[in-house]
């Protein structure tokens, strides 16, 4: 099980902040792929991968980074701060 | 080091004293705030800065060692808002201490540069015509390269 999390339009595209998903994925792209295939709003979440940011474990990391051992995976558009 | 991440409002210039007045050995302080600015358009009611909690204040606390490392800093300030702001009030603010002014310089830009894109904020501008999330500039992007 991980705890899957979400920011800014990511979140508001996907409808929660956070869900917990049980998954066979292997690698962050994997999860994506699991979840793009669940429904529509995933999939239009994750339709430009070029446009989302990840962090495991609230490292920043890239979409082929391993999950094994993860607890968390955070997906979010590229950060606006300062 | 020192990193505050809150949704109050700060005094930036009370911070910039206390800072100041901590330094026991450098000889130059450098700070920056940065300001909610209305759009060029005008009309922005107020914006709302969302982050994430379990991994900001790690993600801005390894920027700042990067920089005490890389510029020999005495010591650095990191504040940073969130939640809801209006046009006008402060944003954040990072302050550098060193022995020379060109470290402390440098030290504060490469704060700046490095937590508008690897800091996990988002800004959201909100209007009487609705709200959007303000997208990161490829500038800013480029700006992690030169160092």
């Amino acid at each position: 099980m991980i705890d899957v999390v979400y920011f800014a339009w990511v979140r508001e595209r996907i409808g929660l902040p956070r869900e917990t998903v049980d998954t066979d994925a292997t690698t962050v792209a994997g999860l994506v792929a699991e979840l793009s295939a669940r429904e529509d709003r995933y999939a239009m979440a994750f339709s430009d991968l070029s446009a989302l940011r990840v962090a495991v474990d609230q490292e920043l990391t890239d979409f082929d980074a391993a999950l094994d051992g993860v607890r968390e995976v955070a997906f979010f558009p590229p950060m606006t701060g300062g | 080091m020192s990193v505050r991440v809150q949704s109050d409002p700060f005094d930036p210039g009370a911070a910039l004293n206390g800072f100041v007045s901590a330094q026991a050995n450098a000889g130059a302080v450098v700070s920056f705030s940065g300001i909610v600015r209305d759009r060029p358009e005008g009309g922005l009611q107020h914006m709302e800065i969302e982050h994430y909690p379990a991994m900001t204040a790690g993600a801005i606390s390894a920027i700042v060692d990067q920089a005490v490392a890389r510029f020999g800093l005495d010591d650095a300030l990191v504040i940073h808002r969130h939640g809801i702001l209006k046009v006008g009030e402060v944003i954040m603010m990072v302050a550098t201490s060193a022995r020379h002014r060109a470290d402390a310089f440098q030290g504060a830009e490469f704060l700046m540069d490095y937590l508008k894109s690897r800091a996990p904020f988002w800004k959201k501008e909100v209007t009487g015509d609705g709200a959007s999330w303000v997208a990161a500039r490829d500038v800013d992007e480029a700006a992690l390269d030169r160092w």
